[in-house]
């Protein structure tokens, strides 16, 4: 067989995407989104989850870097928190349990041009996506990563998660899990993680702040956001929460988000600890790398189609 | 080897004129024999010959015995050959573990610094003819250093280049280009051991044989191996995205489209695991290109969730699954093709996706191409099945045509009026993305997933609509059927026997039809290289033959029929299909495939 069997004509833009070509409107025209327009499916979550002021905050923060559809990528894992991409009126992909980030890596890595925001749950991130998390944070692959910590699995409806305090009662530790939790900060700094923060959904300013650096920062960041299963795990967060009596205290201007040491310390204060950007750090991303790698090749190549590329390697096999 | 001999003298070893040769050295991988394989293999390629080679190697990092087997021939040449004419032995062990494979009558060139003459059994001299050659000590006078350094590969290459009167200066070519770039002493020191090789008296030796004229004659051609020409092929589809994991035999299609991706903008990223090169190559797809990923063995089997996923969101996606001996570890250098039922039904659901496995090293490169541009149109995963045989065997093919092949499938992303990714109305079911970052006029953007959908994307619980989006991911691959052409009997469409191939079965399955029609027997072939869907029309062509044997590279199972013989006893529930299976790890032999005709027949 020296040939294709199967005929094939080159693929154009068909009827079958109904892509009819729209006439490319000059960015001044274009108004900036309001939340209407970013809003999608109603969220199918309970009536006061965490989860619907993340939500919201990503809404603004769309709203406050004026961008506009095509330019949002939400990408998700499976959970709760992870329904995230229906909710917003944007491309978004919802992906398999655990590897919403090497899917958004894949994302980020071909099209250099798009921000990929990805959100996910506590288990979806440290549990079954425990291993890409800590080698996207490692490539410092340049995306957000918002994991919408709940302390518990709330789509299973109430087991252990991996950051379940020791003590807490779900279906599979009814006398109250034993296993010592993960502590997403420090587990964020040791893979390598180039931007680290912490907030909670109860305070809509900081979450806002904290996306805003995060889209920012060019590498791999990471915000852990406190958001209430107020479903299977009420109250978990109340000492962080004022309005419960609790005390959410920021980090202070002192803090060197360059030392990783003092991050490292910091993040083992105990519960529940303090919020806003511990560790900060500027490395090659992944991206940059991948783009030198390329474009020094390309500098080799230049001038040359894609077959005459190809044609110089089949020279070399005769 | 068909020879015919023309006159020598007593001083003058005969010269015979011989179509094909089938040449298999023996020794251990660190010998350097797969070069030897290597050079002869793209010599041919050079003179307008056949050729294909088999290789095994050994599944120990530090080496061990190993084998590389030539076929070279002016004809078709359809298999690597089941008995060798020539034996090139290294040691002992080689000379023993091989030997049965050799013809009567067949020629040994072995190194008589390791096998002692008097140490060959007296029945062996009558029945092979035995050439020694002290090749390790004759190596050290040539180029010095010790017996076990390199080089004792190229000076016995210069042995069979004088036995079979190959052409030096494409040889000398050959070499030089192979170290071109090294330190030039290197290549000095390789044609020197050559040149003493191929000038050494071969007093034993009564013959020497001379190929004829190749039917190739004025096409050039190119020569590598299985897993090449999969690597070159998806690159001249316009892939230009690949993520994956390392594992034998699949590792060398990765390292390739790692090193070479860069040149044409592209990338291929190794990742923590399967699971994970498998989410991103899926990842890179929906960024608007048809991305990469692949595997052999376990692999494969981490990559079955991720692969649902792209079936139930329609993406585009080439998982390249490199068949070895399985389950689990299993026998990861030996030869199986028992992954197609992972490859067809591998996942949770019904998840349909597209299965093709090439049969041979130009298949190979075609059926990259064809995987990519199906994988496009029918926006659908794409399995390109492959074996550890093919994967390392080389062949010589004609050079394609490179100018008119490669093709350019970056995203289109200009605005559009409105999308639905999974529209109900498309006929046939056939859908397709738009890349993230492409405007939508009316606003209504698509979310791709996993979740049963509507036709925007969004989760439903409606049985409804579930009914209709299985029946939508079904349609077009049933479309995709009434396109593939109907395979093509080789033999007369009417018989007695009509053997079934798929993957690198084919090769010896058509060489075992030539050889019994040659004896009379009325056994006809066909080759099934889509393997889901099935094209249609196949009932036609089993309809003209009492037995219809499928003949591959498995167990016969439970219910005593390989992967293949069980669907396709599926599909046609036809009692006529019977399975011949086998899983010693090795090839289709041609006289093995002929014993199981006669037994299932008699
Ligand atoms: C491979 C696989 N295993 C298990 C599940 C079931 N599952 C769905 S969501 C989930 C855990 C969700 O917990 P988390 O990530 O914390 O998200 P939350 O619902 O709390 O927001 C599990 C175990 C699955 N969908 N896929
Ligand atoms: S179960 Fe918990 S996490 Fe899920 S939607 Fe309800 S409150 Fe939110
Ligand atoms: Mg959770």
């Amino acid at each position: 067989m020296s040939e294709m069997a199967i005929p094939f004509s080159p693929l154009t833009r068909g009827a079958n995407t109904n892509a009819t070509p729209l006439p490319p409107l000059l960015e001044v025209d274009r108004k900036p989104l309001t939340k209407k327009d970013v809003a999608a499916d109603h969220p199918t979550w309970c009536p006061g989850c965490g989860d619907f002021s993340v939500l919201a905050l990503y809404f603004k923060l769309i709203e406050k870097r004026k961008l506009h559809h095509e330019k949002i990528t939400t990408v998700a894992g499976i959970g709760c928190s992870s329904r995230f991409p229906y909710f917003v009126q944007a491309h978004g992909a919802h992906f398999i349990h655990g590897r919403a980030l090497p899917f958004a890596s894949g994302v980020a890595l071909s099209r250099p041009d798009l921000h990929v925001c990805v959100f996910g749950g506590d288990g979806d991130a440290f549990s079954i996506g425990g291993n890409h998390f800590s080698h996207t944070a490692r490539k410092n692959v340049k995306l957000s990563y918002v994991v919408m910590d709940n302390q518990v699995y709330g789509l299973t409806k109430n087991q252990t998660s991996p950051t379940s305090p020791v003590g807490y009662k779900s279906k599979t530790d009814i006398w109250g899990s034993n296993d010592r939790p993960i502590n997403p900060i420090k587990q964020a700094i040791s893979a390598g993680a180039t931007f680290v923060a912490r907030t909670s959904a109860t305070n809509p300013n900081h979450v806002l702040a904290m996306m805003d650096q995060a889209m920012d920062h060019d590498g791999f960041s990471f915000i852990q956001c406190l958001s209430e299963c107020v479903e299977f795990h009420p109250g978990a967060f109340d000492a962080a929460t004022p309005r419960k009596g609790g005390v959410f205290a920021e980090i202070s201007k002192e803090h060197d988000v360059t030392d990783e040491y003092a991050a490292y310390r910091l993040a083992d204060e105990p519960w529940p600890g303090q919020f806003g950007v511990f560790y900060k750090t500027q490395r090659p991303t992944k991206n940059a790398n991948e783009a030198k790698i390329i474009s020094d090749y390309r500098a080799k190549t230049a001038g040359q189609a894609d077959w005459q590329i190809l044609q110089k390697s089949f020279d070399r096999l005769k | 080897m068909s020879a015919v001999a023309s006159a020598g003298t007593a001083s003058q070893p005969a010269v015979h004129q011989i179509s094909e040769a089938v040449i298999r050295i023996a020794g251990n991988s660190q010998d350097g024999i797969q070069a030897i394989g290597g050079f002869l293999a793209r010599l041919a390629g050079r003179s307008e010959q056949e050729v294909m080679t088999f290789m095994t190697i050994p599944s120990t990092i530090s080496g061990g015995p190993s084998i590389f087997q030539v076929r070279i021939g002016s004809g078709e040449v359809l298999s690597a050959g089941d008995d060798a004419d020539m034996l090139l032995a290294f040691y002992d062990h080689s000379y023993l573990a091989h030997l049965g494979s050799l013809k009567p009558g067949g020629i040994v060139l072995y190194d008589s610094d390791h096998l002692k003459p008097e140490n060959i059994p007296a029945e062996n001299l009558t029945k092979y003819r035995h050439v020694g050659v002290p090749i390790s000590s004759l190596t050290v006078e040539a180029i010095g250093g010790t017996g076990r350094d390199k080089g004792k590969n190229v000076f016995a290459l210069g042995l069979i280049a004088k036995m079979f009167d190959l052409n030096v200066p494409k040889l000398h070519r050959l070499l030089t280009e192979r170290f071109a770039g090294k330190d030039p002493k290197i290549a000095e020191t390789a044609l020197n051991a050559f040149n003493f090789g191929y000038n050494h008296q071969l007093a034993t030796a009564t013959e020497l044989f001379q190929f004829t004229v190749g039917q190739n004659v004025g096409k050039s051609q190119v020569v590598m191996n299985g897993n090449e020409a999969i690597a070159w092929g998806l690159i001249a589809a316009g892939v230009r995205f690949g993520a994956g994991y390392p594992i034998t035999p699949w590792s060398d299609i990765m390292e390739l489209l790692r090193r070479e991706l860069p040149k044409y903008g592209g990338q291929f990223q190794q990742c923590e695991d399967e699971i994970a090169s498998v989410s991103m190559a899926i990842g890179a797809s929906w960024g608007g290109g048809v991305a990469v990923t692949g595997s052999s063995g376990p692999g494969i089997s981490l990559k079955t969730e991720a692969i649902g996923w792209a079936s139930m969101a329609e993406m585009p996606l080439i998982v390249v699954n490199i068949q070895r001996g399985g389950p689990s570890t299993g026998m990861p250098t030996s030869i199986e093709q028992s992954d197609l039922n992972i490859s067809c039904f591998g996942g949770h659901g019904d998840s349909p996706r597209v299965v093709i496995a090439p049969s041979t090293v130009e298949d190979c490169f075609y059926s990259a191409i064809e995987a990519v541009n199906i994988a496009r149109k029918y926006s659908t995963p794409v399995m390109l099945v492959s074996d550890q045989g093919i994967a390392t065997r080389i062949e010589a093919f004609p050079e394609p045509d490179l100018k008119s092949l490669v093709q350019d499938i970056s995203p289109d992303l200009s605005p559009v009026t409105e999308h639905k990714p999974y529209d109900l109305s498309a006929p046939d079911g056939v859908t397709r993305h738009l890349a993230p970052g492409t405007r939508i006029g009316n606003g209504k953007y698509p979310v791709v997933t996993g979740l049963e959908h509507d036709e925007l994307g969004h989760p439903t619980g409606s049985p409804k609509l579930h009914v209709a989006m299985v029946a939508k991911r079904r349609n077009k691959l049933k479309k995709l059927a009434t396109e593939l052409p109907t395979p093509k009997v080789y033999g007369p469409s009417e018989g007695q026997v009509l053997l079934v191939s798929w993957g690198s079965t084919q090769g010896p399955t058509q060489e075992a039809v030539k050889l019994a029609r040659a004896n009379g027997q009325a056994i006809s072939a066909v080759h099934i290289k889509y393997l889901n869907p099935l094209p249609n029309g196949l009932e036609n062509v089993f309809a003209g033959f009492q037995h219809v044997f499928v003949v591959e590279l498995n167990d016969e199972g439970l219910y005593g029929i390989g992967q293949l013989g069980a669907l396709l006893r599926g599909r046609y529930a036809d009692p006529r299909i019977r399975g011949i299976t086998k899983t010693d790890g090795l090839t289709w032999k041609v006289k093995e495939i002929l014993d199981r005709v006669s037994q299932l027949t008699r």
